[in-house]
Parts: C-alpha cells; structure tokens; sequence
C-alpha cells in the first residue's frame, strides 16, 4: 500500500484529479470567486492565523484527546484501538474546526450575516454559535423532513439566536437545504456569507474546508507518536460529505498508513436504501463538484436513506473521490444495525456516547481490530458525541422491540 | 449561419426584438406540452427554449422547480425531452434550444446527446451550470455537431469573464437580468441598460436578457437595449394555471402573442447592430 500511487493534489487547485471543480451558474461564480481570493489572503496572513489558532485552543477547546479504548479493543480481541475525541470539541463535534475559520474569513470580508445548510444540525448550531460570537445574523437552511426529526438542535440554534428556515422542496432532507441555500445566496452575497459545511461543493469550499478540518489529523499523529512512538496503521472515519475523514486523513497523506472511509450503508446496499456515493454511486455533477453521487441511469439525484442525518446525503466531497479513485484510501459502508451495536458498545464498555455519524467508523473500527493481531493500531475519528441522537436511538430500538 | 443567428439577423434588419419563450418539457404532462409548444410557435415567439428536468436546479425559482418535478414524475427523461424536440422540429420551424443542468446530458453521454439533439433538430444547448471554465469537452462535441452553444452572463460577471464568455458563445449571448434565481417579477432591475451595454462593448453577437422578465411591458423594454427577452416562469405559471382546460393552448398563444407584439419595431427602423 505504501507503495501505491500518491495522490498530489495541487493545494489551491479546483480540482482533485478529474473531480472537483466549479460547475454553478454565473450568478454564483463572482461570489465563489470572491470567497476563495479572501481565502488564499487569509491564509497567507500570519495574523489570521495566530487568531484562528488563539480560537481553536481557547474557544474550541483544542487539541481534543486521543484515548486509547482498552475494554473496546479487549472485547474484539484484536488490535489497539485509540479515539481521536472530536466529541469533546466544542458543539459536541468536529464541526466548529471549519466555522471557526470561516467565519473569521466571513468577518474579515466585512460580512455582517452568516447563512449555512444543515443536515443532521451539527453544522447549523456550530455556525449558529460563531454567529452569536462574533456578533452576526444567522439564516440556516434545513430541510422540512430534518427539522422534525432533529428538533432538539433546532432549538438549540433558535436559543443561539439564528432563524432556521425550513425548506419545503424536492425531498426535503440536505441536499434541497444546499439547493435553496445557493439560490437565497446568488441573490445576497454582497452581505452574506454561505458558511458551507462539508468538504464538497464548489471550489473553493473542498479546500477550504479540508484546510480547517486538517488540523484534526496534525494533532493526532503528534498525538499518536507521543502515545506509541510510532504511527497507526489503519486510519477510520465516517464519510457523509466528508469533512471529518478528509480533517484526519490529509496530515497522513504521505505517511505509510492506511485509510478508510465509512459510508452509511443504511438499510443494506442491496436495498437501494443508503447513502454510499463511493461504494455504490456512479461519477456526476452535484452541489458544483464532479464527484461520485447516487443517481438514476438518466442522471437525477436519488433519495438517500441513514439512520445517521449527518451522513443522509447523495454527494461526496471530490477529493475522497480522488483518494478513492489513486487507491489512495478506501471505502466501505457500514448499515444503521451495525452503527447502532457499535453505539451500544462504545457507550457500555467506555462510558463514550458517539453521534451516530461516528458509530458508523466506530463499527468499521471494531470488525477491523477483531481481524489484526495485537501489534496494530487503528485510530478512528470519533467525529461527533451521541446526545443529539438519543431521542432517534430510543425510537429505534422501541420500534424493533415491538 | 445557424437558425438561429438567421433569426436574430432577420429580427435585426426589421428592428424587431426576439421574443424567447422558455417551457419544461413534459409539464405539465408530455401530450399537453406538445400542444403547449405549438401554440408557442403560433402565438409569435422567434426562439423556443425546451427545459430538461433535473431533480437539482440551482438557478431556478419555485415555479420551473415545481414544473420540472411534475415533468419528472411523468417520467421526462432526457431521452424523451429530444424525442418531443423532433416531434416540435416536424410542425414548425423556428430555432429550438434546449435548457439543461449538466448532470443530465454527463449521464447520456455528451457526444451521444450532442449528436441526438442536432438529429432532433435542435438548434443550440444552455447548460445553465456549465461555466467557460468546464465548458471545453461539452464546446467540442456542440460544435461538431453544429449545436450553437449559448452562454451565460450575470450584472456580477467583471469585464474579463465577459470576455470569455461573448468568445466562446454562439448564437447568442444569454445575460441574466439579476442576482438570483428564475421567476416573474413586478419591474426590471434599474441598471438594465448599462449590464447590456457592457456586454455591447465586447461583442457584435446577439444578447437576450432573462430572469424575471413576465409582461408585455418587459418585452418591449428589454428590446429597446437587447436583441431579445426570454420569459419563462410567467408562461409555466400559466400552464400551471389553465392546465385541464380547453383553452390551455388559446391562452398560451394569446399571451405570447401579446409578448411579441410587444418587440415589434422596440430597436427602430435600422435596428442597432
């Protein structure tokens, strides 16, 4: 495997190989190309970046833990398994990496107003919570179907002072909150910022966002050398857009180490009822990127199904794609059962309650651990904590007990 | 010359507008749409831009998303979308342009679709999220099967991407009204003619300006400083409205009669150009 190709994807670029890019309408490419210009600027600037280190370490509550999981690893019986405690971020996940950034970018823009998409709420109540730190006005995005099922989040971000806007279009789940967050922006971006969540959609945002996510992946292997004196050999993490597996990945791009992504593998691949781009989608044009989606054979977008909202998405970010397509990393999925033992275990044996986005690498983690002999290590990105799911899980299990 | 570069040159020398009207293929069902597209072309308008359905728009209002779902639970594949072109290309002759996202015409291939919709007898291809920057395979394969491939400009486009754009663009030059998405409006945007005179300074190749234009009023206003207007959510809305009765396709025909009569004479005698 260290031999195998290795992906040199340009930094700046807007592309990952044949995918990426910016496929938008014209109205929206004077504001991508605003955006990234302001980006290249900041990011070039050491003042901008002593900030948004001042932030990560006093706001965020950076560097999170890498935590070794003993009774985890004994029950599989195989390899050592360490988590790297997104869920001990601020906001309960890895989200607030990438709006801490952005909306440091946003307020340098002179932006008064921040706007995002949401899915699972995760991104909402990070964006929702910088907005009130910094002071700004808040829309989020969210699909009718989400809103219902996520209703403690939605709260939250009510609390923070944002107003959410629930979107009544198409199937009413993410990827129509993105649809519609574009066209209110097209029309309002001299003073709003499109604070994006995931590591897809249009250059800039895949770089940009992997960029702020990247810093999960520095601190681990800093981590993981004081821990073991030595480097993992498996690297896991859920893939929804995949802006946590991208955060953990880039830093060992290079290294010998190998990569996995967990895609929701929702009802079983064989039903249709998933949201696996990468395993079971085809190469298309979604959200401004070329990447792999979930279509018909006449190129409409198909409706997704995970137990996971936060991984409930027909997209990808192009640059997994790329990972993917060099051999650089690969990707397997993970069903809503098999998420859920792997929720039940880690919060049994380790008093840890994972989002049921990370359950889902928690499971790949396991089943991996149980095949390796003691003398590996796999480190799984535990993306996000489990308090927002409680309600989703409770009504799962009383339905399967019926 | 293609069809359509013939048409606006016509319209020029009778300083006339374009009149452009834009319909989802397959809305509000295909049988209806046929007769929908006919009396169009009866009611006067010199251009016919056809929708594909896409499940994903981003540049369009509710109303076109609204229609393109219904066309797409009529099961209004691409595929069906060229054969109703060939269908419209039989009756009638005037220029026909299909409107589509990109993913739907990657998926049937772009040179098989290039080459199906020219077997069509469609004129010209608008992918509405096909920037320059990506445009090249899809530019190649248009024009090797004499498809003009239109082009997109919006009131933020700087004067170098102008220039890119008006370049690479063939039959016209489609210039968005305003920022945002489709659907009708009370008034056009106050700046209209400095956005079109700008695109005037760095091309000779015929501008229609789009979004939001919905009256005979607009018509005529836009056709004093451009070569054509393009109405599109105000005609699906009455589609959507009349859809089941008897006088769908008068009122159709009724309207775009009264939009195009509206851009007669709007450029004078020797037209501008």
């Amino acid at each position: 495997m260290g031999g195998s190709a290795k992906p040199s994807p340009s930094a700046r670029a807007a592309h990952f190989g044949p995918f990426g890019g910016i496929f938008v309408p014209e109205t929206l490419m004077a504001p991508l190309g605003e955006v990234a210009e302001a980006y290249e600027s900041a990011r070039a600037d050491p003042e901008f970046q002593s900030e948004l280190e001042r932030y990560l370490r006093d706001y965020v509550g950076r560097p999170t833990a890498l935590y070794p999981c003993r009774r985890l690893a004994e029950q599989c019986g195989g390899a050592k398994i360490y988590l790297k405690r997104e869920d001990l971020a601020h906001t309960g996940s890895h989200k607030l990496n990438n709006v801490i950034g952005q909306g440091l970018l946003a307020r340098r823009m002179g932006r008064k107003k921040l706007m995002a998409e949401t899915g699972a709420g995760q991104h909402g109540v990070a964006t929702a919570t910088v907005a009130a730190l910094f002071g700004m006005e808040c829309d989020i995005y969210m699909g009718e179907e989400d809103v219902r099922r996520q209703a403690l989040n939605v709260y939250r971000m009510r609390l923070l002072g944002a107003r959410v806007i629930p979107i009544t279009s198409g199937s009413r789940t993410l990827k129509d909150a993105i649809n519609e967050a574009f066209r209110v922006w097209m029309a309002t971006a001299e003073t709003t910022y499109y604070l994006f969540g995931t590591a897809a959609g249009p250059h800039p945002y895949p770089t940009m966002v992997r960029d702020f996510q990247s810093v999960v992946g520095r601190e681990a292997r800093e981590q993981m050398l004081a821990h073991e004196g030595r480097l993992p050999d498996y690297l896991v993490a859920c893939v929804g857009g995949g802006s946590n597996a991208i955060g953990l990945f880039h830093a060992f791009l290079e290294d010998d180490v190998r990569m996995v992504g967990v895609e929701a593998a929702g009802r079983g691949l064989a039903t249709g009822e998933h949201a696996a781009s990468l395993t079971a989608g085809s190469e298309g044009v979604l959200h401004g990127a070329r990447s792999k989606i979930l279509q018909t054979a006449e190129g409409q977008i198909r409706t997704t199904h995970s137990i996971a909202a936060g991984l409930d998405y027909p997209g990808v970010g192009p640059e997994h794609a790329h990972l993917q397509a060099v051999g650089r990393a690969t990707y397997v999925g993970v069903t809503d059962s098999e998420a859920l033992q792997a929720f039940d275990a880690l919060t049994r044996l380790e008093g840890i309650m994972p989002a049921l986005e990370s359950a889902h690498a928690v499971a790949h983690a396991m089943e991996l651990a149980a095949e390796l002999s003691g003398d590996h290590i796999v480190l799984v990105n535990l993306s996000g904590r489990g308090d927002k799911d409680i309600a989703e899980v409770q009504r799962v299990l009383a339905e399967r007990e019926k | 010359m293609s069809r359509i570069s013939a048409r606006f040159e016509e319209l020029a020398r009778a300083g006339d507008g374009a009149l452009i009207v834009f319909v989802v293929a397959g809305h509000p069902d295909p049988e209806t749409n046929a007769e929908v597209l006919l009396a169009v072309a009866d009611g006067g308008a010199d251009l016919v831009e056809l929708g594909v359905p896409f499940s994903d728009p981003l540049a369009d209002g509710a109303v076109i998303q609204a229609a393109a779902q219904r066309a797409l639970t009529k099961q209004m594949t691409p595929a069906r979308v060229l054969q109703a072109a060939a269908a419209f290309r039989a009756e009638r002759d005037l220029p026909l342009v299909l409107m589509t996202c990109y993913n739907p015409i990657c998926q049937f291939g772009l040179s098989a679709f290039a080459r199906d919709a020219a077997a069509a007898g469609v004129d010209g291809v608008i992918v509405t999220d096909l920037p320059p920057e990506e445009a090249g395979e899809w530019v190649e394969v248009a024009r090797a099967n004499q498809l003009d491939t239109v082009f997109l400009l919006a009131p933020t486009s700087p004067p170098a991407r102008v220039k890119k754009v008006v370049d690479l663009a063939t039959g016209f030059v489609y210039c968005v009204s305003r920022m945002g998405v489709t659907g009708a409006r009370d008034e056009l945007p106050a700046d209209l003619a400095d956005l079109v005179g700008r695109i005037r300074g760095q091309t000779s190749k015929p501008i229609a300006v789009g979004f939001g234009i919905s009256r005979p009023e607009h018509t005529a206003e836009v056709c004093r400083v451009a070569d054509g207007a393009v109405v599109g959510s105000a005609v699906v809305s009455l589609i959507d409205r009349e859809q089941g009765s008897a006088g769908l396709a008068r009122e159709v025909r009724n309207f775009v009669n009264q939009l195009k009569r509206a851009t007669r004479g709007a450029q004078g005698v020797d037209g501008r150009r």
